[in-house]
């Protein structure tokens, strides 16, 4: 059916991202959905978008970035900003949600280019500690932007929201630690659904294509690369700044799902970094596949299954398990981690998968 | 290999059917939120632990309305996307009233959920004034702003100072809303404030600078907006330079005795307006005080004090409202909603609190000072 074995992976993943929403769509609208598995639609997109971003970063580039958080900051703060902005002039919201989402991924992937230059000159564990820097600086400079509206004009101030002189009608629109409240709630799965899909889409398009095989040839070998003429600072920072622009549109999502914003170290910080390095590890670094289906497995059991089975009653060894949702967490983190990385397992794996094939 | 698999299957099995058994019909489902991991799991755990005394209470007495209360607290890890989660996880369960959340952003974003849903909502410690700006939203605490209006108020009218410095944490939500509304209105209060200086989490531990400017400014009291750990070290710096200013704090302040390594006469003196204070001498703050330490080993916090008051709030609510358990959350919301203006509580957060519809309680803010290592109330 398909040319080749690349296209048939391709429709493959294409087709678990779209099979999914195709029963979980009609199934939410109808109201067959439990609330918790439908409020936790948006967060798989979102996450999934995160993780097939920073693969590109990690497993394609092959450079360590540990500042993927501050580009989903910039996408959710600058989007969140235009749609609170402009709630009186555009009346669609789904007109606004689009120009701000356009506007996130164009100003993560400024941002993304900018850090980019001075970053990409590091390698190892020196870029994988300045993009930690680089994550940390966004977040905080975040948190001391005061930004208010009234009929003079826009006020900006990095000291209090006082000092913006606002008129008495003014609002403030970003409050500094307090960040943005108010945002329209915009985000739904169909959204998400379609911006995954349009990520994994330029993702596998950007590797398979010339320009792909170029960023894998620095990857492989850097030495190689540059003296058949790849010029490896043009697409070092391609590849970083597509991985930033849709880590924005991430953020967008995610500022677009709740309605207060604040850049905390939960959200934005070194945490939601690590956390997302986390799926592309556990998906597989390079395997887009992987870094869609992880996140989702991983968020499915942390906030679905393990708070479910309290309810299930008042079982010690249910309790047990929900208290300590973070710690059983962890735990199948490292089991899992084992399972499909440790070279025995795999070895151990592939030979239990070959002696079932001799059996049929 | 297959043995293993057996025996856990079994054992799945086995808890499955034993937790099927614990479902109880005629409950009242009461959902709490708040974080119980994390960087602020002290108020979170406070606050649930509070709740299941407040229940335990209410149900030995016989319940609300007759029917039995049944609680499940869920963890937000301090994060307004697992707040949601939270949210949603209760709603499965079945809640119908919902104390929560414990902290402010959390607590917006839930707010979005609950007036969609038409769900009663009183957070015990939400202070944020965005936490209550929907009509089915409630609060036990004084928002951050009414707390920087009093405060400047109390120290105007008790003609404690003419300069006052303030030191507040720029990174914190809390502190920064106190601070912003103390600002405002120290402009119609007769002491003028001669340098405000702003601290982060990332720095909240070297104050000689704003301590310094409050000093060359001559300031004769220092507002400090922000939560006791900060405030210890803030104390210790200003003994180690010789700067005695009066002291001046909020709620945060409470806790102040407890800091470990701190040497508690530095606190003499020091005045706060705090809405409870676990020495004092009054049966129900004893009662809660003593089973609480009794239970859990620890002092309960002013998160506590709220979280237990909270309970007892949505009781007379109930209890007035008439409301029963086979009510749906938007009727029962609906019914909480009207009875909610009509209560008069007297918790151990304050004596004769009422609240309007806009969700904020109107209670005396009690002045506390410490002198002898334990809080008196101020005159």
């Amino acid at each position: 059916m398909f040319k080749n074995k690349t296209a048939r992976q391709n429709a493959i993943t294409y087709g678990i991202i779209l099979a999914a929403m195709a029963v979980m769509l009609p199934m939410q609208m109808g109201g067959h959905l439990s609330s918790s598995l439908s409020g936790l639609l948006v967060p798989f997109c979102y996450y999934a978008i995160l993780a097939v971003s920073l693969n590109l970063t990690v497993g394609i580039l092959g450079e360590l970035s540990l500042g993927h958080a501050g580009f989903m900051c910039v996408g959710a703060f600058t989007s969140a900003f235009f749609t609170k902005f402009t709630a009186d002039i555009i009346a669609n919201s789904y007109v606004r949600f689009f120009l701000g989402l356009l506007i996130g991924i164009a100003f993560s992937a400024l941002i993304g280019f900018l850090i980019g230059i001075p970053v990409l000159r590091l390698k190892g564990d020196y870029l994988a500690i300045v993009t930690l820097a680089f994550g940390e600086i966004i977040k905080n400079l975040v948190n001391v932007l005061y930004i208010g509206k009234d009929s003079r004009g826009v006020h900006f101030s990095m000291k209090d929201s006082i000092s913006l002189h606002l008129e008495p009608e003014g609002t403030v629109i970003v409050a500094g630690p307090q960040g943005i409240t108010g945002i329209d709630r915009t985000s739904s799965f169909l959204i998400g659904g379609i911006l995954l899909l349009a990520a994994v889409f330029i993702v596998l398009r950007l590797i398979q294509s010339r320009d792909g095989r170029a960023i894998m040839s620095i990857r492989d070998n850097r030495i190689a690369a540059e003296s058949i003429g790849i010029n490896v600072t043009k697409y070092k920072l391609l590849a970083f700044t597509v991985s930033a622009a849709l880590a924005g549109m991430g953020g967008v999502l995610y500022a677009h799902n709740l309605a207060t914003l604040t850049a905390t170290s939960k959200n934005f910080g070194f945490n939601m970094s690590v956390m997302i390095l986390v799926y592309v590890v556990l998906g597989g670094i390079g395997n887009i596949r992987g870094s869609v289906i992880a996140p989702v497995v991983l968020n499915l059991l942390l906030d679905y299954v393990l708070r479910k089975l309290q309810m299930l009653g008042s079982n010690p060894v249910l309790q047990f398990m929900s208290d300590n949702r973070m710690l059983i967490y962890a735990i199948v983190l490292i089991v899992i981690m084992i399972m499909t990385w440790s070279p025995k397992m795999i070895a151990r794996r592939e030979a239990l998968f070959n002696r079932g094939r001799k059996e049929e | 290999m297959r043995k293993t698999m057996r025996v856990i299957g079994t054992t799945l099995a086995a808890t499955m059917v034993l937790s099927m058994t614990a479902m109880a019909a005629d409950t009242f489902k009461i959902g709490g939120i708040g974080p119980v991991t994390g960087p602020a799991a002290a108020y979170g755990s406070a606050v649930k632990n509070a709740m299941e005394i407040a229940a335990e209470e209410i149900n030995e007495a016989g319940g609300i309305n007759g029917y039995q209360v049944e609680l499940n607290f869920q963890d937000d890890e301090h994060d307004a996307e697992k707040a949601i989660t939270a949210y949603n996880t209760l709603k499965d369960w079945g809640m119908q009233i919902l104390e929560g959340t414990v902290t402010s952003t959390p607590c917006v974003a839930v707010a979005a959920e609950t007036v969609n849903d038409g769900m009663f909502q009183l957070t015990p410690s939400g202070s944020s004034p965005s936490c209550i700006t929907n009509e089915n939203a409630f609060a036990v605490c004084f928002s951050d702003p009414a707390q920087g209006t009093l405060s400047a108020v109390y120290i105007g009218t008790h003609g404690l100072a003419e300069k006052v410095a303030v030191i507040y944490n720029s990174s914190d939500v809390y502190s920064t809303g106190i601070y912003e509304t103390f600002m405002a209105e120290a402009e119609n209060q007769p002491f003028e404030v001669v340098s405000a200086e702003a601290f982060t989490d990332d720095s909240s531990t070297d104050f000689n600078v704003q301590l310094t400017k409050a000093k060359d400014a001559g300031a004769d009291l220092v507002f400090l907006p922000i939560y006791y750990q900060a405030a210890s070290q803030i104390l210790t710096q200003a003994n180690a330079m010789e700067y005695a200013p009066v002291f001046f704090g909020v709620d945060g302040m409470d806790g102040i005795l407890g800091v470990e390594g701190f040497d508690t006469a530095l606190a003499e003196g020091v005045l706060l307006l705090t809405p409870f204070v676990a020495t004092a001498e009054d049966e129900a703050t004893a009662s809660f005080v003593g089973k609480y330490e009794e239970k859990f080993g620890e002092t309960p916090n002013q998160f506590a004090a709220d979280a237990y008051d909270g309970l007892y709030i949505i009781k007379m609510a109930a209890e007035l409202a008439d409301v029963n358990p086979d009510m749906d959350a938007a009727e029962i919301g609906s019914a909480l909603i009207e009875a909610m203006p009509q209560i008069t509580f007297d918790g151990l957060t304050g004596e004769g609190t009422t609240w309007d519809a806009s969700g904020a309680p109107t209670k005396d803010p009690k002045a506390m000072v410490i002198k002898d290592g334990i809080y008196v109330e101020a005159e």
